[in-house]
């Protein structure tokens, strides 16, 4: 219990963090009319890709000897490039067509 | 001075996911609030390249094998997005979130192993159980918090991976649905033992950590691909969007790994935000997200009785041009099947030649046909279709009455009559398209296979109702050339 507590006491500032974007996150997209769900859906995928920071940090630490964490890290940065740059030009694609029409 | 500027960057990022998720959903500043977003992300992601430094104080390096992923994973995504049909958009969508979960999974990998090396210097015998030994208690709690964290995201990032890599290949009929009795309870089963494995690792600290960790890591792809297929190829949809959430959430596990902010509330917001997108996809499809996951859709509806319907009548082509040529108005009534066929140009093509003859045409779209919400107004947007010919179900309900002829294109649980009639019925209750008020109704499909609710639709029964059997787009062509001949 008392470890539970120490935690938390610790990480207050996170668990704002958690709890609050969790409250932004569903007030935010709560009125998305169902013609933008996908657009939607695939906007929120690229930002997801906020991941790859964390592949650039594994990257940017590996030692140049330790080849595994070099061609995990590697393929992590590619991988992550793929879901924001593929997730975010594949959404103004979706977009670009939603314009058109207005 | 750099921290203080990393920092700002990532405010600046947070900022702009925030903000970017606003405006993605209306339909006036969705494409602005997109680019918003992306370009946060960029700040967020130069930042941390340049100005990120470890514990200790020192930079990143290996900045060739970073910049060459970067290039490699811009170049490949960028053609892959720009390429993709209209029609395939879905599946494209899976096959990034897919990538985003793998990178998490691999960052989890990585760090793992830095954890174990970095835990006892002699690298020679079973690490942990050294370790427990040596350090004080502080440090324990603190080790098992970041085992927790990294099978967080490994855990997260691997069902994400496998689940939209199945789901990718669903979409694009590569993987056909696949159940066996007792699936649920296997998956249940083998989700307590990855959640078993990962306690086991965290807490009890074992010799062999390694291999521990491939094992979850294994039995995580294993319960990703086990989730998603026994799922219907059409709640898909559903399904990536629920995968999507996951990948936020693992997202937000790196955050938690490395206390990075930016990390954590793009994690957390996509994750909040995309399970209720989720919901309210499901929402729209009038069922709950369990139904769509246990996937009884189909199960318990064929055990129902079998109603006889009778006969069914057909109509030649040429009857049905002939009969739309000389209506008033006509409404096309698009779904899944014009979306397989890729038939949307040649369905503007039929409504332009109508047009040219007199005839009033409309689409009527209902809010989940095709593949998913909203995915035949961007097909029809593709075709040039303009926007005021699109009519929303409610509004589309009131035209059927004054309607000649509706012309139904490869949709049917949207037509059904039995949601609102059949109390028995497994679509009893969701809001359809009542075509019925019209004066006749020709229905184009590729066989009297029923829709993906497992259903007989008893539309197709009905004396005013004909059917016209093919692909979409040959039919559709044939209509052309032979309303041109009328």
């Amino acid at each position: 219990m008392n470890e539970f507590l120490n935690w938390i006491h610790i990480h207050q500032q996170m668990i704002y963090v958690v709890i609050l974007s969790i409250f932004l996150g569903i007030e935010v997209i709560g009125r998305v009319p169902s013609v933008l769900h996908t657009p939607l859906m695939s906007g929120a995928n690229a930002i997801h890709g906020v991941v790859i920071i964390g592949a650039i940090i594994v990257m940017g630490r590996a030692e140049a000897d330790n080849w595994l964490a070099l061609v995990l890290g590697f393929l992590a940065v590619i991988l992550g490039t793929l879901n924001v740059v593929g997730g975010f030009v594949v959404t103004d694609r979706m977009l670009e067509m939603f314009k058109k029409k207005k | 001075m750099g921290s203080t500027i990393l920092s700002i960057c990532y405010l600046f990022g947070s900022v702009t996911f925030i903000l970017g998720l606003k405006m993605l959903s209306n339909p006036a500043t969705a494409r602005r609030g997109n680019r918003i977003a992306a370009a946060g992300m960029t700040v967020a992601i130069f930042g941390t390249i340049f100005l990120y430094k470890d514990e200790a104080g020192h930079g990143l390096h290996n900045y060739a094998w970073i910049f060459g992923g970067l290039v490699i994973g811009a170049i490949l995504g960028t053609i892959a997005a720009k390429k993709v049909k209209m029609t395939a958009m879905p599946e494209m969508v899976s096959l990034f979130n897919g990538m985003g979960g793998a990178c998490a999974a691999l960052i989890s990998l990585v760090e793992f192993n830095h954890l174990l090396e970095g835990a006892s210097p002699s690298a020679n015998h079973s690490v942990i159980g050294d370790l427990l030994n040596t350090i004080a208690y502080t440090e324990t709690a603190a080790f098992t918090q970041r085992i927790a964290i990294i099978l967080g995201g490994l855990i997260i990032g691997s069902v994400s991976f496998a689940g939209s890599m199945i789901a990718w290949g669903k979409l694009n009929g590569k993987i056909k649905d696949f159940t066996f009795k007792g699936q649920h309870i296997f998956n249940l089963l083998l989700f307590a033992i990855i959640l078993g494995l990962a306690v086991y690792l965290a807490w009890a600290k074992p010799e062999n950590a390694q291999l521990l960790l491939y094992g979850i890591f294994a039995l995580s792809l294993l319960y990703g691909v086990m989730f998603v297929l026994p799922i219907g190829g059409a709640d898909m949809p559903v399904v990536i969007s629920l995968l999507n959430s996951f990948t936020g959430v693992a997202a937000a596990f790196g955050g938690f790994l490395y206390d990075n902010p930016v990390m954590l509330t793009g994690g957390i917001l996509v994750g909040a935000a995309g399970t209720l997108l989720t919901i309210l996809m499901c929402k729209a499809m009038n069922r709950s997200l369990r139904n769509v996951l246990i996937g009884s859709f189909g199960a318990t509806a064929v055990a129902g009785e079998k109603k006889e319907y009778g006969a069914y009548k057909e109509i030649s082509v040429t009857d049905a041009a002939m009969v739309m040529a000389y209506a008033n108005k006509v409404i096309i009534v698009p779904g899944y099947g014009l979306a397989v066929a890729q038939a949307q140009h040649a369905c503007h093509e039929l409504e332009k030649t109508l047009e040219a003859r007199g005839v009033d045409v409309k689409y009527a779209i209902h809010p989940v046909a095709g593949r998913m919400p909203g995915h035949m107004n961007v097909l029809l947007a593709e075709a040039d279709v303009s926007y005021d010919k699109l009519k929303e179900m409610e509004e589309a309900n009131e035209e059927f009455k004054s309607t000649d002829v509706v012309l139904v294109l490869g949709a049917n649980d949207v037509v059904n009559p039995a949601a609102k009639s059949d109390p028995a019925s497994p679509i009893y209750g969701m809001p359809i398209l009542e075509v019925e008020d019209a004066k006749a109704i020709i229905v184009n499909k590729r066989s009297m296979k029923p829709g993906y609710a497992g259903i007989e639709n008893e539309l197709f029964f009905r004396p005013k109702t004909s059917m016209l059997f093919g692909d979409a787009k040959d039919v559709l062509q044939q209509l052309v050339s032979e309303v041109r001949n009328v």
